[in-house]
């Protein structure tokens, strides 16, 4: 007979007990009566002789080895009986803990899809990701990416792994069908079968294709293939023009394929881009991956690495001095998501814990209310630990149930919620619910079921039975009362830690939102710009297209005034360069100061409303082969020409051996965005003439080219108008990435709305629970002293004095409550500081304010109770005594 | 009337596994068999018998049918598994080895002890 047997037929189990038992008894009686005794005699003597048929019963039970599953499942059963009977509680400790775990949970799923889980290649965990490291450090570090002559060697001489280099191209899709500005990934023909990826249709490069000369080929995203071939199979072989270049395509890559976690539209390989830069050992522009080959280890590949870095260093001393690489295991890099999810892990941990302190207490008051039936089951047999088993049972029930809730909450939430993440959740579609997530909403259930549970089970009566019973259920231990007052000022500090968050960060928002951002926020668009591909060839022919396409959209009604910019505020991408206001070759290795250097045409000023400080801005006079000019912003005056005239000063920037003339000072602008500028590693702006650009570089600052346009209407309805107005002769000329200025600054605060706008929610709930949690046990704690308060009130106590009583009770658990809360939050705050861009040290007056926000909400949930207690009947409550 | 005995530890086991190797036997007739063949001197409390009955079902060593007795009556006839022979045989051998032990030691002289 297997325990599932028994246990699928416990019903059978007793029937056959109790019938052998009573097969015994009548069997025994019979023979007694044959010996002489009256039936009834024979029947008691028979039930002595057997030692009383129940407790036989009872010893055989234990004897069957099961006993604890079934008690367990009488206890679960027993538990469901008693939520049944108290639906109000059962619902409120549901609730509270379905919200709790279903938060934790949300907040693990995201870190396990976003943090921990592996890249969907192949074997991802030989993936490594190479890096070229310096041992020197300007302003952005010394963690290069790879130079293409650098990865092939690196290519050639390592043996323990295989390599793969890939850089992302942005151009213009301009044949087939309506031009399209996309991002392409230029890789080096082996990437693909490292990863394990294969095209859906046609076939992948070849190694031979992988070379200067080779016939032209290229791969085309799903999306593509639908958009512009209809997902026609005629689209292998037929021809594409990407960034000006034409291609055949030869095969269709899957739609669920991404680098990291970016998307490509066009795949074309490195070895055939006839660009220069692809030569230069100083153009650091690729990734390079690498796969570990079976039985080689990080290690060894790492002093392949090193050996080759020594050489080129010898070899190639102006462009590899002090220079090597470095392998690491392929992880995915999220920047400060992490922060944020751990943030928000902790804020709904604290959540959780409120929530468990409020199920404590009230378990515990139930469990004391109980403690006359808990001292009669002990009088009959019952051991303390099967009644602490039992607690435990019921707690272990809600717990599990109200986990499964919040695992429902998480799965609902999940998706809305990945959507919702500012700026967009990285590696969205990984989050999911598997089995790693399901284990942790166990693992949080069942601790938080034994948080909530323990006291309650650890009062189990053990001693002093009898005078228990003989006192009923008034009696009130003081060490209960010590614990009750230990849930509710646990509680209070979780909820101040929560409160002075939500309140630190409710403060940074306001403070940003009301910061200058040095531009003119009203009525601004900015769109990312794409030249005609064939204008690109020549620097006259590209500066001369510039031109005429903002002649052509200042004719659009509506616009006021508009540039190009290279880099717009508060959006991302920047461009730092080093600058000397003395001679020097920025070159040459040395540590210069860094300035964000913006090209620009000379309406910007105009469009965005920065401030003009002294001196002029930049005019069309400032044009090639006129004298280099340059307008710097007040922080740059500051720092480079401390207590003096910047006018008419010299500037040697790091585009152009020339110096520069400082012909104007302007207002800083908050490039990094409202919140992050202070904080900024380099905040100095320069601004030069895009007119004035070196012809090298035209070409790769026209692919980072802007629009920014002054309108007179809202900006947004202007958008489709100058799409037709600079499309130009070809056809081909597209805007991208299209924002307004008021969008960018909303955008640049929205980690901070939206770590706000959680901890809002979150220290909402903690303050309900709190409050809950202070009504419940005050209403309990009044409720066990009615009889004192009768004698209290019929010794001649007045209602308000027997209400300050309650209150001064509850007073004292608030203020020892906040007093461990002050403490939490001086961490909590902290680690916000670090964490968030833009959050100071709290002020006194926004932690008054949250304190006081609690207080106030403690002592309503107080006054209730407090008032029923004042207007207890004497003559009614003496009697119940 | 002759003295009574409380069973050592453990022997209850022993004695219902022999008396159960005879042939199946109900609860009952194990708890008459062991009051006869002991003279009466065995006194086993019939409460435990039960509780014994159940602990070596379920640990294999013996199992059970429903079946009808003589008078006609269904009861719970107990059988001697394959592993409980084993045990009866285990447990037998190591029982004589004891008693042969204890009695030799009771031989010993009082001098001897000194």
């Amino acid at each position: 007979m297997t325990w599932w047997y028994r246990l699928t037929h416990l019903r059978k189990m007793e029937d056959q007990l109790d019938k052998e038992v009573r097969f015994h008894v009548e069997e025994l009686a019979a023979d007694l009566v044959a010996r002489g005794h009256s039936p009834a005699e024979a029947r008691r003597l028979a039930r002595i002789e057997l030692g009383g048929p129940e407790q036989v019963k009872e010893d055989c039970r234990d004897a069957r080895g099961t006993r604890w599953l079934e008690d367990f499942f009488q206890d679960v059963r027993y538990a469901m009986r008693t939520f049944r009977q108290r639906p109000g509680f059962a619902a409120v400790a549901l609730l509270s803990l379905a919200l709790g775990t279903g938060a934790t949970t949300l907040m693990f799923s995201l870190i396990d899809g976003v943090m921990l889980k592996p890249f969907a290649y192949r074997d991802p965990g030989h993936l490594v990701r190479l890096e070229e490291r310096t041992d020197w450090s300007n302003a952005l570090g010394n963690i290069w990416a790879f130079t293409y002559p650098n990865f092939l060697d690196c290519r050639t001489e390592a043996r323990s792994m295989d390599l793969a280099a890939w850089t992302t191209v942005r151009a213009t899709l301009s044949e087939p069908g309506a031009a399209e500005f996309l991002y392409g990934l230029e890789a080096s023909h082996e990437l693909f079968s490292m990863l394990g990826v294969n095209v859906e249709l046609g076939r992948m490069f070849l190694p031979e294709e992988d070379k200067p000369g080779a016939q032209p080929v290229a791969l085309i995203s799903h999306g593509v293939w639908q958009s512009h071939f209809g997902a026609s199979k005629d689209a292998l072989g037929a021809g594409i023009l990407f960034d000006g270049r034409p291609y055949t395509v030869v095969g269709i890559m899957p739609a669920a394929f991404r680098m990291e976690d970016d998307r490509y539209d066009v795949f074309t390989l490195v070895g055939q881009d006839p660009s220069p830069f692809i030569q230069n050992r100083r153009a650091h522009a690729f990734g390079v991956w690498g796969r570990l080959k079976p039985g080689a280890s990080l290690a060894q590949a790492q002093t392949e690495l090193t050996v080759v870095g020594q050489r080129l260093a010898k070899e190639y001393p102006n462009s590899n001095k002090g220079r090597t690489f470095i392998a690491q295991s392929l992880k995915p890099d999220v920047g400060d998501t992490k922060e944020t999810l751990y943030l928000l892990l902790g804020a709904v941990t604290l959540v959780l814990l409120i929530a468990c302190a409020n199920i404590a207490s009230l378990l515990l008051a139930r469990a004391i209310s109980r403690q006359r039936e808990l001292a009669m089951r002990a009088a009959l047999g019952a051991g303390r630990g099967r009644l602490a088993r039992q607690c435990l049972t019921e707690s272990g029930v809600l717990a599990l149930a109200g986990g499964a809730l919040g695992v429902v909450l998480a799965a609902i939430a999940m998706r809305p919620f990945a959507l919702f993440w500012p700026g967009g959740l990285p590696r969205a579609q990984e989050v999911q619910l598997n089995w790693r997530v399901l284990l942790f909403a166990l693992g949080v259930s069942l601790v938080s079921g034994l948080l909530f549970g323990l006291a309650p089970a650890l009062r189990a009566p053990a001693r002093h039975l009898e005078q228990t019973l003989r006192s009923g259920a008034r009696n009130l231990a003081g060490g209960t009362h010590r614990l009750h007052g230990v849930f509710v000022v646990s509680e209070i500090s979780l909820a101040v830690v929560l409160l002075v968050s939500g309140g630190l960060l409710a403060r940074t928002l306001l403070r940003l939102s009301a910061l200058d951002p040095g531009v003119d926020l009203h009525n601004v668009l900015t769109a990312r710009t794409a030249l005609s591909p064939a204008t690109l060839a020549d620097p006259d022919r590209t500066r001369a297209a510039w031109k005429f396409l903002l002649d052509q959209a200042r004719t659009v009604p509506g616009v006021e005034a508009i540039a190009t910019v290279d880099t717009v505020p508060m959006r991302e991408g920047s461009n730092p360069t080093n600058y000397s206001v003395v001679p020097a070759n920025m070159d040459d290795g040395r540590d210069y100061p860094t300035v964000l250097a913006n090209s620009v045409s000379p309406d910007y000023l105009k469009v965005t409303g920065i401030p003009l400080r002294r001196g002029r801005f930049l005019t069309g006079q400032d044009r090639k082969g006129a004298q280099s000019v340059v307008v710097i912003d007040e922080v740059m005056a500051q720092q480079a020409f401390p207590g003096q005239d910047p006018i008419g000063k010299p500037v040697w920037i790091g585009i152009a051996p020339d110096p520069a003339i400082v012909v104007g000072v302007v207002g800083h602008v908050r490039q990094w965005g409202l919140a992050a500028d202070d904080q900024a590693k380099f905040r100095a702006q320069l601004y030069y003439p895009f007119a004035q650009v070196p012809d090298k570089l035209v070409h790769r600052w026209s692919d980072l080219m802007s629009i920014a346009v002054r309108t007179r209407v809202d900006p947004l309805t202007l958008v489709e108008p100058l799409r037709r107005a600079i499309r130009g002769a070809t056809g081909d000329q597209v805007l991208y990435e299209v924002n307004t200025f008021e969008g960018l600054a909303t955008a640049s605060l929205a980690r901070q709305r939206f770590l706000l706008l959680l901890f809002g929610i979150f220290a909402s709930v903690a303050l309900l629970l709190a409050c809950i949690g202070i009504y419940g046990v005050l209403a309990y704690l009044t409720s066990q002293r009615v009889p004192e308060i009768g004698v209290r009130m019929a010794l001649g106590a007045a209602s308000p004095s027997v209400m300050w009583m309650v209150l001064r009770q509850s007073l004292t658990m608030i203020v020892a409550g906040v007093i461990v809360g002050a403490a939490g939050s001086w961490f909590a705050t902290k680690s916000l500081v670090r964490l968030v861009e833009g959050v100071r040290a709290i002020d006194p007056a926004t932690f008054a304010v949250m304190i006081a926000v609690l207080i106030l909400a403690a002592l309503i949930a107080s006054f209730l109770p407090a008032r029923r207690a004042s207007r207890i009947d004497p003559l009614k409550a003496l009697r119940q005594e | 009337m002759p003295a009574k005995f409380d069973l050592p530890q453990g022997t209850l086991d022993l004695l219902i596994l022999k008396i159960v190797a005879l042939g199946p036997v109900h609860g009952y007739a194990i708890a008459q068999r062991l009051h006869q063949v002991s003279r009466d001197v065995v006194q086993v409390p019939q409460g435990s018998l039960y509780p014994a009955l159940h602990r070596l079902e379920n640990r294999g060593f013996l199992t059970a049918d429903w079946k009808d007795t003589e008078t006609g009556r269904e009861a719970k006839f107990y059988r001697l598994t394959r592993k409980g022979r084993a045990q009866l045989e285990a447990e037998s051998a190591s029982w004589q080895k004891l008693t042969e032990a204890v009695s030799l030691i009771l031989a010993l002289s009082e001098g001897g002890a000194e």
